[in-house]
């Protein structure tokens, strides 16, 4: 390990700082997930201002700076807030936005003032705005044979009652952020889940406030979730993967700011941004990156189809009795094509199956293609003989719209608007439905 | 007898201004009953005071003659599919376990019992082969079979359903239908927030008429009239109207 970090260039100091990072992330992700998915992203936000009376009123009673009083004080103002803005808003005076941005600030307001006229509190505006890692990492106590920073044992609360509370209101955390109505009418009661939640909130953006400050733990709570929200469709999976990325953003954050010489806590808000990014575009279902591909696929096949259906109505035209020549040039037969999709489209059918090349730049449809064809042109004709009968389009009209939804009409529903056209044998231009 | 649910004189105000005025009635029988009145009549709101989802402004409800706060394992309700996420990070039977945990208290998970309920409730509306979809990938008809399908696993006496049939194809509106029908003839009482008049007569025994006060209660052969439908969808009362205002404006709101 220690060769690990002087490889690195790293010290014990540098160490501490990590772990630190990490804890305190990964506390922040997990309660951040349920904050992204009840859509209350902003509330961290409001809360993590909010706490600074309870800091405050914690160092009072107490005499220290950080430690469990203080971590109190702060869950008690997490459910005050919260409790204030539900109070400001079912009053119906104020927008729920607004009723936020009234009891924050107001909070923010009298812990400033509490600072300033305690006039003895030994509290840097700077650490508490900004956080101060490395400063969190030199004051240590002895624990276990090991030098421990002192920050770091409230961290580690945070992270522990976290994850409890996570374990034990499990199902009452998803059914209150899924459907809170149903969860109150079962009994569950959906406030007192939100109240809980929101100390919690409250007690871990303070723990976290000496590794990233007050302005920059907002980043800690929502962006891991958002990024693991756009990786997954499993609650669990969710969280882990939140843990996951904000664990990642906190080393990376803090290796690239001692290379950079910056603050660590704003890298680690850029590194939990660059992985949100790479999620934006590389998510597996989400993800930019995905749908253009799923989306090229869709103009490949569109076009492919549309190959098919020119071919087999050449083949219709002419007849295929005494195997007269129905092969096509490839341009004519892409000619309902454009773009680089229909370039695509026919080497995509040759490798299915579907046509086959005869010879001088000519192709015509395999039995297989054939048969595909032949549910598209009934797609077709169905489509147009449906609009005919039911939306009582002009005979020109009914073209375009069915060479659009030929390519999506699944046999089930064909069978459908077939049995509701009641065995009609043409489509509306007197062509047979195939 | 204990009737079976007991509406006495309840009014509900959002923010002091009344939306539903003294409604008053009983149900004594578990029947299919039909809540029919025009957009903003207040039916989803009736069934929200019922289930103490909204605060009461004056009068009691009381479910097979107790308060509803000690009766919510008897009941079982379906929200409007609008309600939710459905890009929730869940999968359909997820949701219908849900249904589940109101019987297990707090703290206790839903087991191997709890799942095979969920799996023959989701068998019950057709869907059981979608027990592992993400619930995002559902067609519309599909979110409301989910949703029965979780009221189903509460294993409720009372159901309250809001608009279960607004927007889902006709074979689910059948389907749900059929299913409506056995849970009354199983003995369960359904009561249904409906918006499409022509289908009553046909599904319901018995409609409750709302326009922010009731216009009427009973079999749907007796109330189920052109008269009192005249009255139910002849515009609002301006009165009540005014009354309303007159209470908002002296409140100082």
């Amino acid at each position: 390990m220690s060769d690990f970090l002087d490889l690195l260039g790293l010290g014990p100091l540098a160490l501490r700082a990590i772990i630190m990072a990490v804890v305190c992330s990964v506390a922040c992700a997990l309660l951040g997930c349920y904050l992204v998915l009840r859509r209350m992203s902003l509330i961290g936000d409001a809360i993590s201002h909010a706490v600074l009376p309870g800091i405050v009123l914690g160092y009072l009673l107490s005499g220290q700076v950080g430690g469990l009083p203080v971590i109190a004080g702060a869950m008690a103002l997490g459910f005050l807030t919260a409790y204030l803005t539900e109070a400001l808003r079912s009053s119906g005076k104020v927008a729920e936005d607004s009723s936020m941005g009234i009891v924050f600030t107001s909070l923010f307001a009298v812990g400033v003032l509490m600072v300033t006229r305690a006039g003895n509190v030994d509290l840097d505006p700077s650490c508490v705005l900004y956080g101060n890692l490395l400063h969190a990492a030199l004051q240590t106590v002895p624990m276990i044979g090991l030098q421990v920073p002192v920050a770091l044992k409230g961290m580690l609360i945070a992270l522990a009652a976290t994850l409890l509370f996570v374990a034990l209101f499990w199902k009452e955390l998803k059914v209150t952020s899924f459907d809170p109505a149903l969860a109150t009418s079962m009994g569950i009661n959906a406030a007192l889940v939100n109240y809980l939640l929101m100390s919690m909130v409250g007690g871990v953006t303070v723990a976290a406030f000496e590794a990233v400050g007050s302005i920059l733990v907002i980043a800690m709570l929502i962006v891991p979730a958002a990024c693991a929200q756009l990786l997954t469709d499993r609650l669990g999976v969710m969280l882990l993967l939140a843990s996951m990325v904000a664990a990642l953003s906190a080393v990376l954050g803090y290796l690239s700011a001692e290379w950079l010489n910056t603050t660590p806590a704003g890298m680690m808000a850029v590194w939990a941004g660059l992985l949100f990014l790479a999620a934006v575009l590389f998510a597996p279902r989400h993800g930019v990156l995905s749908r253009i591909v799923r989306n090229a696929r869709l103009g490949i096949r569109i076009a492919g189809e549309d190959v098919i259906a020119t071919l087999y109505r050449v083949e219709e035209a002419k007849g295929r009795g005494e195997r007269p020549d129905t092969a096509l040039p490839i341009a004519e037969a892409r000619r309902a094509t454009h773009g680089l999709a229909g370039w695509l489209a026919v080497p995509s059918l040759w490798r299915h199956g579907q046509v086959r090349f005869v010879g001088r730049g000519r192709i015509e449809l395999t039995e297989e293609g054939r048969r595909r064809a032949e549910a598209l042109v009934r797609a077709h004709r169905l489509w147009e003989a449906y609009l005919g009968e039911n939306l009582s389009l002009p005979a020109d009209h009914l073209h375009e719209p069915a060479e659009r939804m030929e390519h999506f009409l699944d046999p089930r529903l064909m069978d459908e608007i077939a049995a509701q056209l009641r065995q009609r044998e043409t489509d509306p231009h007197g062509r047979r439905i195939p | 007898m204990e009737p079976l649910l007991d509406i006495h004189d309840v009014t509900v105000a959002y923010h002091r201004r009344p939306v539903l005025w003294d409604v008053d009635l009983t149900l004594t029988e578990p029947r299919l009953i039909g809540i029919v009145g025009p957009n903003g009549a207040g039916k989803s709101t009736l069934l929200k005071a019922i289930l103490g989802l909204v605060p009461l402004a004056s009068g009691e409800v009381r479910l097979f003659g107790r308060p509803v706060a000690e009766q919510r394992r008897r009941i079982g309700y379906v929200p409007q599919r609008e309600s939710v996420d459905w890009d929730f990070p869940v999968n359909v039977l997820d949701v219908v376990l849900m249904g589940t945990y109101g019987r297990l208290g707090w703290f206790r998970r839903p087991g191997r019992k709890e799942r095979a309920r969920a799996r023959e409730c989701l068998g019950k509306v057709g869907i059981g082969e979608l027990a592992q979809r993400q619930i995002g990938q559902l067609s519309g008809g599909q979110q409301q079979r989910t949703f029965l399908a979780r009221a189903l696993a509460q294993q409720a006496d009372v159901y309250f359903m809001d608009e279960p049939m607004a927007g889902v194809d006709a074979a689910t509106e059948r389907a749900i239908f059929t299913l409506l029908h056995e849970l009354r003839d199983q003995g369960k009482a359904v009561l249904v927030v409906h918006h499409d008049l022509r289908t009553v007569p046909q599904y319901f025994d018995h409609v409750i008429l709302l326009n922010m006060r009731l216009v009427a209660s009973g079999p749907t052969t007796e109330v189920f009239t052109p008269d009192n439908l005249r009255k139910t969808y002849g515009g609002r009362l301006s009165v009540l109207d005014s009354a309303g205002e007159a209470l908002r404006a002296a409140s100082g709101d």
